[in-house]
């Protein structure tokens, strides 16, 4: 029974939980449950990387009510991530578009709030705000996972 | 009114309206043939109802056959059939005007018609061979000229000639058996035949059997004699599809009743063996077909060939179980048998006309260029859907309470019964399930990607909704679905006439098909009514449930389909009639064996780019291929050997027939 | 024939108000137990209340081109749902409907619903829509038979496939419960039901992946109440059928037909516990395993139907040499 072993050795990684911050009037309908759809408008992955570590068992966002979903139908909020390149532009709008209201967009690290180090570039349609409605924004180059769920948590106050 | 009497009235009735049909002039024909056909249908369920409830005494016209001349007799069992194709033919009467309109009918296939429902009507009252061997083959060669209505199509003549060979041989196994077994018999109507079955040998019994089963299949559509059903049945107009396909294969449901089981019957269990595992084997590979079909006709017609397999299976398991003295179980099979003609008839109708509705509209059959009906012609849509929800066998459509019927017969065998039904049994029961799930693909495919979805071609995108007399002649056949499905009670005493008229089911007390479906001797129950209420109360919940906190809600908004924020989708990025059933292909593999193709061609610069991939999958019935092709190689062998005795010299052929002539001497010695 | 009891009705309410409001407890168990197991805290058993709460209150859309069908299913599904609810044997065999529907009924309106959902994802004219519902209903036909199987394995001995029938039998004779026939009867409806409930290792209920998907790609253009439904439904689907499979083998503590106050209170806490162990247990072992490649599901539902084969032949030669 190598798997049960493994399990009982590994026992519980996730993190405990880190004092709650306080919660931001975005949504009030939000509470306690956001699904996010992500969408990479253009990131160099470093900022996926990060986002992956946040559902991870070790920092586990799923038990403040977090979920990432795959189609923005099902989503209250983007989690988008990188500069708006001219390809994306459109697909960024679009799948903003598809999402129900009452919903969120969170830019995750500096290339989404203001372009980071690719500000000016050829293919760069500008930063998220620029595209969509930006409700709350994650500054790091990437943010850690800490801070992005920070942001989630200011969300659904869990 | 005596049996003569009514039988003249339908013949007459036949005839006259032939003629009038073939008299009439052109701008009024089409509504005229559809009246009077509507009428005759309507003749024929009232001269049913009295049949079933009154039966009908024996006559005799000497003169109208010369030697055998004409006998007609009826019970509650011709009653019912006689009943079940005169609604069909009111519903395909009152259709057919407006479908003739669109595509035109010649005068000779429209005054046909009224002849083949006649020959219909009149195959059940008959009573002696010859009566019955004469309708048998009048509705044989009516069909077969409806059959060639459009007769200009390469396709529609192949599907005739085929048609007529295998209805042709079929009345060649029927006159057979039944010579045998008047021979037997020493008479020729059936209540002396019925009295002599249980003299003759065992052997000669088998004989007329298995002829008669060669016979009576080959019209119902059953394995291996089914493959002209699924040609012939798609290339007739469609309301004559829908006589085809509802009404004439009954025939071949009725005939093993009326020869095999109520004539030749009780036999040995082998008899109800053969019929179940040749019903169950139709019923699967039918039901196949019909899941990977992408003719919207010709899965209806494969989907007859299925729920003629699914009757066959009750059929056979009621004679099994009779001879094993499972008496109530028997009798729950032959209610399920006969039940399911009834439903079959009522959905396969609605869905034939519908279909005829959607190739009027758009002239497409192909589901691959369907789609998109839904906003087109709502109504045709909403009967379309009735009658697929009937076909695939859910709660609340009209082939469940049937399938129930025919599984708790299947399950309800008594372990003491021996070891052959112990294993044949949970096979048969295996067999429906599988029918049932796959007749549910097969039903999902034909609505949801002929009816839903965005339309994939022109002439769906513009079809203009069904004319009043077609919406009017499938809303007959809507309202008996949906009769039969709520309220099957209303044929409990039809059905009760019949089985106690049946020597394999009588003497115990049928089914109670009230309200609440009772079986008697089985501890099993259902209520259609009941479950039909409380789903409109579950519906009702749910919908106040949904309602909860709609206040706080933002309004609803119309929104373009998710693309993954690609570009628009487009209709050609839709899962179509083949993808939808590419499963299903890939999980019956070996069953099918369909034949594919993918054809790569790669750009001059790199094989890596792709200039374009062509995909072609062309399912062919494999039966027809395996089986078929080695028979007809091997009489076009025979027919060789037998040409080189074909020298042309007229002393070879007279010393031919002096020797035949000798044989037959010899052995009437 | 005893009519239609007092309690037999209470009953029937308590157990149709305890699946509806239970439902997305079950789910948020499963989830949790899987959690736990994988080193995470998990978001405790009421998220899916919370989620549900949530999608009710927000935006209804309607996809572009799509008809009444695809605004229809999710109500379909959850009807029916409720239906079977009130069918199945979880805290009563005295339920009203027990006698206007079987097991058959049963397997019928599951397929039902369904149907309901594989027609919506065809209705969304989307490539996604149209592969789930293929998939969905690949399944649905193959898990037919297998089901139809274990239905007819159990009905064999009490001679009925009417569920009061069984389960009041079992619950009378424990010891019947105790044969070959029975064994592989369970083994085989486990695995029916975890393909119909879209459970692993059929198929994944947590992927995001829209080419893995079966139940989810019907469902992808559901926003906001609507999903709200279909998720509930789904819920609900699982918890009767786990309800079903935990009272065919194992009714103890249920309230028969003419039930008191006191049997339906043990009835509710004895169906109760039972369902949260089962839940647990199937979250705890979707740890263990991979969703299987699809065109390999079929292999798993054809042994579901030779298990439930095996078990009918059984029966049979067992029943009639017993006597």
């Amino acid at each position: 029974m190598g798997m049960l072993g493994r399990i009982r050795r590994g026992g519980r990684a996730a993190e405990p939980a880190p004092e709650l911050p306080t919660r931001l009037d975005i949504a009030p309908a939000l509470r306690g449950s956001l699904a996010l759809r992500h969408v990479d408008a253009g990131s160099c992955n470093g900022c996926e990387i990060e986002i992956s570590q946040c559902f991870s068992s070790v920092y586990d966002a799923e038990r403040y009510g977090v979920r990432l979903v795959a189609s923005p139908r099902h989503a209250d909020g983007l989690l988008v991530t990188g500069v708006v390149t001219r390809n994306m532009s459109a697909a960024l709008l679009a799948t903003y578009e598809a999402t129900p209201d009452p919903k969120v967009v969170i830019a995750i690290g500096d290339c989404a709030r203001d372009c980071g180090m690719f500000a000016g570039g050829p293919g760069v349609e500008g930063a998220v705000h620029d595209v969509v409605p930006v409700d709350l924004e994650v500054p790091g180059c990437p943010p850690t996972p800490e801070q992005i769920i920070k942001a989630l948590r200011q969300i659904t106050g869990r | 009114m005596s049996a003569a009497a009514l039988t003249a009235v339908v013949a007459v009735g036949g005839v006259v309206a032939c003629l009038a049909v073939l008299l009439a002039p052109a701008r009024g024909r089409h509504v005229l043939a559809g009246a009077l056909t509507a009428a005759l249908g309507g003749i024929g369920v009232a001269l049913g109802a009295t049949v079933i409830t009154s039966g009908l005494a024996p006559a005799h016209l000497g003169w109208l056959i010369p030697l055998a001349g004409v006998t007609v007799a009826g019970d509650a069992t011709s009653g019912l059939f006689i009943v079940v194709t005169g609604a069909v033919a009111v519903a395909v009467g009152v259709y057919s005007p407006g479908y003739t309109r669109h595509a035109r009918q010649s005068r000779a296939s429209l005054a046909t018609v009224p002849v083949f429902v006649a020959a219909m009507l009149l195959l059940p009252l008959a009573a002696s061979v010859t009566t019955f061997l004469a309708a048998w083959e009048l509705m044989a060669l009516t069909s077969l000229v409806l059959v060639l209505t459009d007769h200009r199509r390469p396709e529609t003549r192949q599907a005739g000639l085929t048609y007529a060979v295998m209805t042709q041989l079929g009345f060649l196994a029927l006159v057979l058996a039944l010579a045998t077994f008047a021979a037997g018999a020493h008479t020729e109507s059936f209540a002396g035949m019925q009295r002599a079955a249980s003299t003759l040998s065992p052997g000669l019994r088998a004989a007329v059997f298995l002829l008669s089963l060669v016979g009576f299949g080959s019209k119902a559509g059953l394995l291996p004699l089914h493959a002209w059903l699924a040609r012939a049945h798609p290339e007739a107009p469609s309301p004559v599809s829908a006589l085809l396909s509802a009404a004439m294969v009954n025939m071949g449901i009725y005939g093993m009743l009326r020869v095999d089981v109520a004539l030749l019957g009780p036999g040995p269990r082998w008899w109800g063996l053969v019929l179940v595992l040749v019903g169950a084997a139709t019923a699967v590979y039918a039901v196949l077909q019909a899941s990977v079909a992408n003719d919207l006709k010709r899965l209806l017609a494969f989907s007859t060939s299925e729920n003629m397999g699914l009757i066959t299976v009750g059929l056979g398991a009621a004679l099994l179980l009779s001879a094993a003295h499972n008496r109530f179980a028997a009798q729950v099979a032959m209610t399920a048998a006969l039940l399911h003609v009834a439903n079959h008839a009522a959905f396969k109708t609605l869905g034939f006309l519908a279909a005829g509705s959607v190739v009027a509209s758009t002239g497409v059959r192909d589901l691959d260029r369907l789609g998109g009906l839904a906003r087109r012609m709502p109504a045709t849509t909403v009967l379309f859907g009735v009658a697929a929800l009937g076909a695939s066998a859910l709660p609340l459509g009209a082939g469940f309470v049937s399938e129930w019927l025919l599984l708790q017969g299947l399950i309800h065998t008594l372990p003491a019964s021996g070891v052959m039904l112990a294993l044949a049994m949970p096979l048969a029961v295996g067999a429906v399930a599988l029918t049932a799930g796959l007749g549910v693909a097969a039903m999902v495919k034909a609505f949801g990607v002929g009816f839903l979805a965005r339309p994939r071609s022109d002439e769906a995108a513009n079809a203009p909704e069904a004319g009043a007399s077609m919406l009017a002649g499938a809303s007959i056949a809507a309202l008996a679905c949906a009769v039969l499905a709520v309220a099957p009670a209303i044929l409990s005493r039809t059905l009760t006439h019949v089985l106690t008229a049946l020597p394999a089911t009588s003497g115990q007390q049928p089914p109670r098909l009230g309200v609440l479906l009772r079986l008697p001797g089985i501890a099993g129950s259902l209520s259609p009514a009941l479950l039909a209420l409380a789903l409109a109360g579950a519906v009702l919940v749910t919908v106040v449930v949904a309602g909860w906190g709609s206040r706080r809600r933002p309004a609803p908004r119309p929104a373009v389909l998710w693309g993954c924020g690609g570009p628009a989708l487009t209709p050609r990025m839709q899962y179509t009639s083949s993808s939808f059933a590419e499963p299903l292909q890939r999980v019956f593999d070996d069953l099918l064996r369909p034949d594919t193709d993918v054809d790569v061609s790669h750009l001059s610069e790199s094989r890596y780019l792709l200039a374009k991939v062509s995909y072609r999958s062309v399912i062919v019935d494999a039966i027809e291929q395996r089986v078929y092709r080695p028979v007809l190689r091997a009489i076009a062998a025979v027919a060789d050997v037998v040409r080189r005795g074909h020298t042309g010299s007229i002393h070879v052929y007279l010393a031919y027939g002096a020797l035949g002539l000798l044989i037959v001497l010899m052995v009437a010695q | 024939m005893s009519g239609v009891s007092a309690g037999g009705v209470i009953g029937a309410v308590i157990q149709v108000v305890l699946v509806a409001a239970g439902a997305p407890i079950v789910v948020g168990l499963t989830r949790q137990a899987r959690a736990r197991l994988e080193g995470r805290a998990g978001s405790g058993v009421r998220q899916p209340w919370r989620d549900l709460r949530k999608l009710l209150g927000k935006q209804r859309i309607r996809p572009e081109g799509t008809t009444i069908v695809f605004a229809a299913a999710p109500i379909v599904l959850a009807a029916t749902t409720l239906v079977i609810a009130a069918i199945v044997p979880g805290v009563t065999t005295g339920s009203p409907l027990d006698r206007a529907g079987d097991l058959f009924s049963v397997v019928g309106l599951l397929l039902l619903g369904t149907v309901a959902l594989a027609l919506a994802g065809l209705d969304t004219g989307t490539a996604f829509g149209g592969m789930g519902a293929s998939r969905e209903t690949m399944i649905a036909a193959l898990a037919e038979p297998a089901i139809l199987m274990a239905v007819f394995g159990l009905s064999i001995p009490v001679h009925s496939s009417n569920l009061a029938a069984i389960v009041g039998a079992t619950a009378h004779h424990p010891a019947g419960i105790a044969t070959p026939g029975a064994a592989l009867a369970a083994v085989a409806l486990g695995i029916v039901i975890l393909a119909e409930s879209g459970r692993l290792p059929v198929d994944n209920p947590a992927t995001h992946l829209e080419l893995t998907m079966i139940h989810e790609a019907m469902v992808l253009e559901y926003a906001g109440p609507q999903l709200a439904i279909v998720e509930w439904a789904s819920a609900m689907r699982l918890t009767v059928l786990l309800t079903l499979l935990v009272n065919l083998f194992a009714p103890f503590g249920i309230a028969g037909v003419r039930p008191g106050a006191l049997g339906i209170l043990v009835a509710v806490l004895a169906i109760t516990a039972k369902v949260v162990v089962l839940a647990a247990v199937l979250g705890a072992g979707e740890v263990f395993i991979a969703k299987l490649r699809l065109f390999r599901v079929p292999e798993l539902l054809a042994g579901s139907f030779v298990l439930g084969l095996l078990a009918v032949t059984t029966s049979y030669f067992l029943t009639s040499t017993g006597g």
